[in-house]
């Protein structure tokens, strides 16, 4: 569904990937993990069209997208929940969600089926998204990521800041996402919670792929050593 | 008796600034950019007035939809054009094109139409009033004016408010580069935007030409009196724009009625204590930063 080819990306003169392989098959989950700056979020922002491409391509479902916009991509059917949530401040929880539709991609998404993976935002759609604490906002960001029911999911560090019980609550409701049949990809720091639900794992180390494998064959050393670029 | 009467007045007129603000208000409010040639725009829709209908041979009133509509294709195909390549963290590219836009259009005007004042015809409702009392009486044509504002910032709020592509408006406010997370082309949102902006001063225009005399080179005067109106009531605030139209209204013909040369004094100075006290506007929220 997804193939990333020799990528080369970053930023002006900074360059935070370097030739970055990975493919994404239909309906998995796949887990990216890295150390704070292993260009994990660049990686994301690169198969948005957020951050131009120095070198290498994006495909997706055969088609490549390296020079496709943003919003030509979210037509496409792949959606971003951006690193630090990006609730809009002045639309209601009810008009942020809303706005995920904007493209009107059918789909099996709706404002009660985000509503009822997230209890939590029923209460609240009427009220500010800017008042809301970051739980509820981060849970906001995927629901509206999901209304323009996507192919394929992004969803970058989802548990950055946020207590863990809340963190559980927004990773207790991925299995509900792929059994729409939609395909993710999760970047986060903590090891442990991406491979509990992912299928596949790709590390990152300083802007280049330091392993990749199943999630459930790749062992703690290995993933540690490619964590961190050495044994600990 | 007369300072009601004066109230009532600067109430009035301050519905024309608040027609001829809106377009100024939802440019900064939704792409954060000022438009120095709005005065001149107004301008620019009057004298078109003035040409459609004597080419079409038709009352200036009936040639105002179509100039409104020709205001409102100028105003996407410049925005996509022109304004969107200034576009930036930094605004003084989007100010200084606007500028040279506006001594363009000033110059151009003076080439075709010369420095003679015209003025439009609206009608027998320009001379016709309601009489209250022996002090107080309201013209018929300030009150449309007035009623026009009340509508054209209602449908703007219920624009904004309850249609998809509102909502996508409000969003590229808030954060363009999220907006376009959600399938939004910014590009061409700022595209309506500057759609409706001219839209709205193309209507401005009729109501300004139809109220006073007007000359090429009226849009710079025009600008200074929308920018106050945006800034008292509070930058980008819809509602804003005709608090802040009003309060300039009643302020300029309470200083008329102080001494005729106070008339426009009073307006800045009121203006100017907005500025010093309330730096937001009597509306405003604060400008995102």
């Amino acid at each position: 569904m997804l193939v990333v080819s020799e990528v080369s990306a970053g930023y002006e003169d900074f360059r935070a990937l370097f030739d970055v392989s990975l493919s994404v098959r239909e309906g998995e989950t796949v887990a990216i993990v890295g150390a704070n700056g292993a260009g994990k979020s660049t990686l994301l922002r690169a198969v948005m069209g957020q951050v131009r491409l120095h070198a290498g391509s994006v495909h997706f479902c055969g088609v490549d997208i390296s020079e496709m916009k943003t919003y030509d991509r979210v037509k496409l059917g792949i959606s971003l929940v951006p690193e630090g949530r990006k609730i809009f401040p002045s639309l209601t929880v009810r008009e942020n969600l809303f706005i995920g539709s904007f493209g009107k991609r059918p789909g099996p998404w709706s404002i009660e089926r985000v509503v009822s993976i997230f209890p939590m935002l029923d209460r609240l759609l009427n009220r500010s998204a800017a008042k809301l604490s970051g739980g509820e906002q981060q849970a906001i960001a995927i629901g509206r990521a999901l209304l323009s029911n996507p192919r394929l999911v992004l969803l970058d560090e989802v548990s950055l800041g946020l207590a863990p019980v809340v963190v559980k609550q927004l990773y207790n409701a991925l299995p509900a996402i792929s059994n729409q049949g939609t395909t993710a990809i999760v970047v986060e720091q903590d090891i442990h919670q991406a491979l509990a639900v992912s299928d596949r794992v790709y590390c990152l180390l300083e802007g280049k792929v330091s392993l990749s494998g199943e999630a459930s064959r790749v062992s703690t050393s290995e993933i540690t050593t490619a964590y961190f670029g050495a044994a600990v | 008796m007369s300072w009601i009467n004066a109230l009532v007045q600067g109430v009035l007129l301050g519905g024309l600034y608040a027609i001829f603000a809106t377009g100024l208000s939802l440019a900064f409010g939704v792409m954060r950019f000022v438009n120095l040639a709005h005065g001149d725009l107004a301008i620019l829709a009057a004298y078109l007035v003035l040409s459609t209908a004597s080419t079409m041979g038709v009352s200036h009133v009936v040639s105002l939809p179509l100039v409104v509509l020709l205001m409102a294709g100028l105003g996407y195909v410049g925005q996509r054009f022109v304004f969107n390549r200034t576009i930036g963290p930094d605004p003084l590219a989007g100010i200084l094109c606007s500028f040279g836009i506006g001594v363009v259009v000033q110059n151009l005007l003076l080439a075709r139409y010369t420095a003679t004042d015209r003025y439009l015809d609206a009608g027998s409702i320009e001379t016709s009033t309601i009489r209250i009392n022996d002090s107080v009486s309201i013209g018929h044509f300030s009150l449309l004016t007035f009623v026009c504002a009340i509508l054209l910032l209602g449908s703007l709020q219920i624009f904004l408010s309850r249609t998809s592509l509102g909502r996508a408006f409000r969003a590229t406010a808030d954060d363009p580069a999220t907006a376009q997370l959600m399938g939004i082309n910014d590009k061409r949102i700022y595209g309506f935007a500057m759609a409706i902006a001219f839209g709205t001063v193309g209507i401005a225009g009729f109501f300004l030409g139809a109220r006073e005399t007007f000359a090429p080179a009226a849009g710079p005067n025009q600008l200074l009196f929308g920018f106050e109106a945006v800034v008292i009531g509070g930058l980008g605030s819809l509602w804003g724009t005709l608090i802040g139209g009003i309060v300039l209204g009643v302020a300029q013909v309470f200083g008329n009625q102080l001494s005729v040369g106070w008339n426009l004094l009073a307006g800045h100075i009121v203006f100017l204590m907005v500025l010093a006290f309330r730096p937001n506007g009597l509306l405003g929220t604060g400008v995102r930063t």
